[in-house]
């Protein structure tokens, strides 16, 4: 008899907590819980010449910080939780802990802020996983080794330099000197610039590699004037990416020229003085939580948030196969603050969007330049199109 | 035959729109050109606060508010007078506005601080502040006063404010980048502008669920550069005209039936829209041309284009 009241108490008492549950999960409807891992290593660019204004050190970080306040703007409303974990570390070792720490917790979309090799490395690792590359220029991975799980919100090298050359063909800036830096990532500037140079016209007449074996009595800016006596050109091309020399280009050319390339005018995926189009206030919001200017890699790990919770909004889901698909179906505008509506290329998953040329204080201009026409879109002018295109994606 | 035909049209329309005078604001040049639209000329240009953006009039016309966005305030022109007679406290960066049916309550977007501020307009004193989403931008109250629906730019919604309370009811997500919302005359539709999702959305009042979203395609414009921007509808019910921003069009749409029906080619990144009060004529802003383009309902036409200062942003028209 004893048996039987405890046996009909448990009974009871099951009855009940499934009740609870039932309420629970039907007051949870709708509800979802959006985490979300921010990865950033960058390697020490080691001893550079020009080394008077420091590059800020959580560049990307804070991008992905403001694109999670912005998206729990709409996700208060839809009951979306938008959360950033965020691991910055310094070495490609550690950055894969990281990965994997985020990774057994249940994460599954990652912003990743590190150079080529690590981001193939992460790539491999979590196959199940979606990552927005927010920290590599690299060609490679959007034209013969393509990543079939990560989307590139970076602009790649050969977007930055089909925009720039784009603008030189434009002001006919027809004959160019190419001073290539030490580094391969220097190297592959500047093949991206010869590559824009067939594609848009323009004849590199000299290259000179940055080598520093001059005269040591003379510093960089005494030595230039030298340096730069070639063959006569309409502007100087310079692919130094640490900005070790390239700040002392400028005004020291053998022939008064402009300077282009990473230093002097410049082409960028963001810049300060980018301010139509609504994204003065961007940059407001920005310099309110960072306290300083947003720069390209913030606004890639801002878009590749962004680009995330668009998507979410849109599916009331968080499958990254399901956000990857949406994002490639060119069936999602995203909002840039760019003056058009954004979307990935299907073919190697980057971001297609116009690129802006500036100095260090002004906007100079916007690529693709009025002209350079495409059958599909013309922001398709700029890096690899659909047939340059060797590597299989997704 | 044509060019007659034409002047006749533009005669006719100028002799009904008598002594009528657009306001429009230059956003780059602090300033507001008036038009005669009898003469169809530019016959004064004030000077007022920094960046003037919307403009709106008080439902008796005596009244003109302006949106100066830089100078964080909302100033009250003097219709007759064309003085500033006062400035009201609106916040931070107001852009647009609406005013109550009561003719008092103002309610203002602050595009930097994710607020609607509440004016009443007699004493000048702040009645409320509703948090909305990030970059709250269109304002529209309802003809009955009892909604005030503010878009959100970031968030990308709608944001129905209740008058009664003056809190958030409830928030509609809509296309990417909502910018103008409007109300057509009978209060029973609300239409909504997506600038970057290139898209109408049409809502029923009473549900707030979506009738229709309209998607425009105009013959040798990229897709991409029809970005909505300002919404009209014709008192009539008849028909609903949409500025398409750098598609440098203005899209005539039949009302009853959601058809699209023209796109009209007016001037570079078309902007804000009015009627003249006897709803025969429709102003367009041009931001990038710097010009106004004056559209005769009718006959979907465009008559003429008429210069103003830089950058102009809103319009409005007093009889």
């Amino acid at each position: 008899m004893r048996q039987l009241v405890s046996y009909a108490l448990i009974y009871l008492l099951a009855i009940a907590s499934a009740a609870l549950l039932a309420t629970q999960s039907q007051a949870d409807e709708g509800a979802l819980s959006v985490r979300i891992g921010y990865l950033g290593y960058r390697p020490d660019p080691g001893p550079l010449l020009s080394n008077v204004i420091p590059e800020p050190n959580d560049a990307g970080e804070r991008g992905a910080q403001l694109a999670i306040q912005d998206s729990n703007s709409t996700g208060r409303f839809l009951k979306h939780d938008y959360q950033l974990r965020s691991a910055s570390v310094d070495s490609p070792e550690a950055l894969l802990q990281a990965a994997q720490a985020q990774h057994a917790e249940g994460l599954r979309l990652f912003v990743v802020n590190a150079p080529a090799a690590s981001l193939r490395q992460l790539s491999a690792a979590l196959p199940d996983s979606l990552l927005f590359n927010a920290g590599s220029a690299d060609d490679s991975l959007r034209s013969t080794d393509c990543l079939g799980n990560v989307l590139h919100s970076l602009p790649s090298r050969a977007m930055l330099a089909d925009a720039l050359v784009q603008f030189m063909a434009v002001r006919k800036w027809q004959r160019a000197l190419l001073i290539v830096g030490q580094t391969p990532d220097d190297e592959a500037y500047a093949a991206a610039l010869r590559r824009a140079s067939k594609r848009f016209g323009v004849k590199i007449v000299a290259e000179k590699p940055w080598s520093f074996d001059n005269d040591q009595r003379r510093s960089a800016q005494a030595d230039m004037p030298l340096f730069t006596q070639t063959a006569e050109y309409d502007v100087v091309l310079v692919a130094d990416e640490r900005g070790d020399f390239g700040e002392y280009v400028p005004y020291q050319t053998w022939y008064p020229r402009p300077v282009a390339g990473t230093q002097g005018l410049t082409p960028t995926g963001w810049h300060k003085t980018v301010e139509t189009y609504g994204a003065a206030q961007l940059q407001k919001r920005f310099e309110a939580l960072a306290g300083r200017w947003m720069n390209d890699r913030d606004f890639a790990a801002w878009i590749a948030v962004r680009s995330i919770a668009s998507a979410v909004s849109k599916l009331r889901q968080v499958d990254p196969v399901a956000i990857q698909q949406l994002e490639l179906s060119e069936q999602l505008p995203l909002d840039g603050f760019k003056g058009r509506k954004l979307s990935y290329r299907p073919w190697n998953g980057q971001l297609r969007q116009p690129i802006p040329i500036v100095q260090p204080r002004a906007l100079v201009s916007t690529s693709p330049q009025d002209g350079f026409l495409h059958p599909v879109n013309e922001m398709d002018s700029l890096g690899y199109d659909k047939p340059e295109v060797t590597c299989r994606y997704p | 035959m044509r060019r007659t035909l034409l002047s006749c049209a533009l005669l006719l329309a100028a002799g009904n729109a008598a002594a009528a005078t657009a306001w429009v604001s230059n956003e780059k040049d602090n300033s507001l050109s008036l038009i005669d639209m009898q003469t169809l000329q530019v016959t004064e240009t004030l000077p007022v606060g920094q960046r003037p953006r919307g403009l709106l009039l008080s439902h008796d016309n005596k009244l003109l508010y302006i949106c100066a966005s830089d100078s964080d305030r909302v100033q009250v022109m003097d219709v007759a007078t064309r003085k500033i007679i006062k400035e009201l406290p609106s916040g931070k960066d107001p852009e647009q506005f609406a005013l109550h049916p009561n003719n008092r309550w103002l309610y203002v977007s602050n595009e930097d601080d994710a607020l609607v501020t509440v004016i009443d307009t007699e004493t000048s004193k702040v009645i409320g502040q509703i948090n909305v989403g990030v970059e709250p931008e269109g304002m529209a109250v309802s003809p009955d006063g009892k909604w005030a629906v503010n878009t959100s730019e970031t968030t990308n919604m709608l944001h129905w404010i209740d008058t009664s309370t003056q809190t958030l009811a409830d928030s509609t997500l809509v296309d990417q980048r909502p910018r103008f919302v409007e109300f057509n005359q009978d209060g029973s539709q609300l239409w909504a502008s997506a600038e970057i999702g290139g898209t109408v959305t049409i809502l029923d009042v009473a549900t707030r669920k979506i009738l229709k979203t309209l998607n425009f395609q105009i013959k040798g414009v990229h897709p991409d550069k029809v970005q909505p921007v300002g919404i009209k509808l014709s008192a009539d019910g008849q028909y609903g005209f949409v500025a398409l921003g750098p598609a440098n069009h203005v899209a005539v749409i039949d009302a009853k039936t959601f058809e699209i029906l023209d796109y009209l080619l007016v001037g570079r990144r078309v902007w804000q829209l009015a009627f003249t009060p006897d709803q025969r004529q429709l102003l367009a802003t041009n931001g990038v041309s710097g010009d106004v383009s004056v559209i005769d309902v009718q006959s979907r036409k465009v008559l003429k284009s008429i210069k103003v200062g830089r950058y102009p942003w809103g319009v409005v028209v007093t009889p």
